[in-house]
């Protein structure tokens, strides 16, 4: 048991150290979603009550498309260089080290995108208790998506056309998340009580971790078979 | 000892031999449902007093949307017996399903939209029926996708089962979300499909075409997996033996 952790953590403190070396896989996304969210601003035009209206459609489509993006990152780089072979003959239960995998990806890509997005948020006008219920969203939604994409990048990992077949796989599966995280944007913008959304969003990560790391782990052994 | 059975016409072979001697039987019924229920229902049933002829459409529609949901469990179920218990049978089953359920979940996204117009004066209303109708379709169009991608049939099918499990799952959690989205956003769009209850006249012949279209399922569905079996089993001598005889080598 002792073992399986030791093998969790030092999977977990590898794909980190990873992800904060190769900065640009930082930095990329982050300057993807600001650029998706001007386009949103352009194509809306500059009629601030409008715009005031659809900016939490906005930015939460563009954190989904950054997600989709980003999730290359998480096995394509391990399993070009054989990295998930040697994960898959390890003692240790394989759900965990695709759950320590995907927590490392969430930590190193979440931090930076819930940031941008509350500045961007600010920056746009959006009043407070509305960025507040983004952030609340976000903090609980990027899990999900992070555990949520997991499946779709284990299962498209490596092949042809990759990353438009994932995106294809993943965004449909992304709609409740999508729903919850605006839904409570629009009731707090109303001074409505957001705490169900907060829940409903809760209750998709709790099933989102107990499950994802299972299936993603399953999708890899299929994958590499 | 009890799996012999199932073992013995699960093979691919003897799947071959007895869907062969039932399509007749299955084809037959499948035409006589289907005459039997559009006459029912485009002439012998009576005309709904609010919508007029136009609810005759229903016939088409609402099963093609029951069709829709229910290949996709049958698509799930078979991939997962495939991942479970290997049976090779099920991977063809699941991989077999996905365009069948793909058509009638756009027969049935397709027809409704028809009957929209008149009913609720456009195409397309964001329902929260429609909506996850809508979703379904994509989740299907994304399995497809996935079995394009993967060359070899074996792990497509697994991975495909991955996906239609994770796709199942996912179903229901869609589906009251949207529905929740959507009377959060316009209030409760008035669905003619919830209309409390049907005369009988009106309901056999429906239940009739449900029928209808679950047979024609079947029956397409076993001629794709006969297609798929000889594919597969292309060197096989039981194949060779088949395409001999009927000289085709």
């Amino acid at each position: 048991m002792n073992d399986a952790l030791n093998a969790a953590r030092a999977v977990a403190l590898r794909d980190l150290k990873r992800h904060l070396r190769r900065r640009q896989d930082l930095v990329q996304p982050v300057v993807f979603f600001v650029i998706v969210v001007t386009l949103f601003a352009i194509a809306v035009g500059p009629d601030a009550a409008i715009f005031a209206k659809i900016a939490p459609a906005g930015v939460w489509v563009a954190v989904l498309l950054a997600t989709t993006i980003n999730l290359d990152a998480m096995f394509l780089s391990d399993y070009q260089d054989g990295t998930i072979e040697q994960l898959l003959l390890s003692p240790a239960p394989l759900p965990l080290l695709v759950a320590s995998k995907i927590f490392a990806h969430w930590c190193a890509t979440a931090g930076p995108q819930i940031a941008i997005s509350i500045v961007v948020a600010i920056v746009l006008g959006l009043e407070g208790p509305v960025v507040s219920a983004l952030a609340a969203t976000l903090i609980l939604g990027s899990p999900i998506l992070s555990l949520v994409g997991a499946i779709a990048s284990a299962l498209t990992v490596g092949l042809r056309g990759g990353a438009m077949l994932q995106a294809l796989i993943i965004l449909p599966l992304y709609m409740p998340t999508l729903i919850f995280g605006t839904a409570a944007m629009h009731n707090a913008a109303l001074d409505l009580p957001i705490s169900a959304e907060i829940y409903f969003l809760a209750g998709l990560g709790v099933m989102a971790v107990s499950l994802a790391p299972f299936a993603a782990a399953m999708a890899l052994r299929i994958r590499l078979s | 000892m009890n799996f012999v059975p199932f073992h013995k016409y699960g093979t691919p072979k003897y799947f071959y031999s007895w869907s062969l001697a039932l399509r007749p039987w299955l084809g037959g019924a499948c035409v006589l449902l289907f005459i039997a229920g559009l006459i029912g229902g485009l002439f012998l049933a009576p005309t709904d007093y609010q919508q007029g002829e136009s609810f005759r459409i229903i016939y088409v529609h609402v099963p093609a949307a029951w069709m829709s949901l229910f290949i996709y469990i049958v698509m799930a179920s078979a991939g997962a017996c495939g991942l479970i218990w290997h049976v090779k049978l099920a991977d063809i089953v699941a991989r077999a399903c996905a365009p069948l359920g793909a058509w009638f979940t756009f027969l049935a996204l397709f027809t409704g939209s028809l009957w929209g117009k008149p009913m609720w004066g456009t195409y397309w209303v964001w329902d929260a029926r429609l909506t996850s109708e809508l979703i379904l379709l994509f989740l299907y169009l994304g399995y497809i996708a996935l079995q394009g991608a993967i060359d070899d049939r074996r792990t497509a099918a697994r991975a495909g089962a991955i996906l239609a499990i994770v796709g199942t799952v996912n179903i229901p959690i869609v589906h009251y979300s949207v529905e929740w989205w959507n009377t959060l956003h316009q209030g409760p769009t008035v669905s003619k499909l919830d209309a409390p209850s049907m005369d009988t006249s009106m309901l056999i012949p429906l239940l009739i075409m449900a029928l209808a279209y679950n047979l024609y399922f079947v029956a397409v569905l076993f001629e794709r997996v006969r297609c798929e079996i000889l594919e597969f089993e292309r060197n096989t001598n039981w194949v060779k033996e088949l395409t001999r005889d009927k000289g085709v080598v």
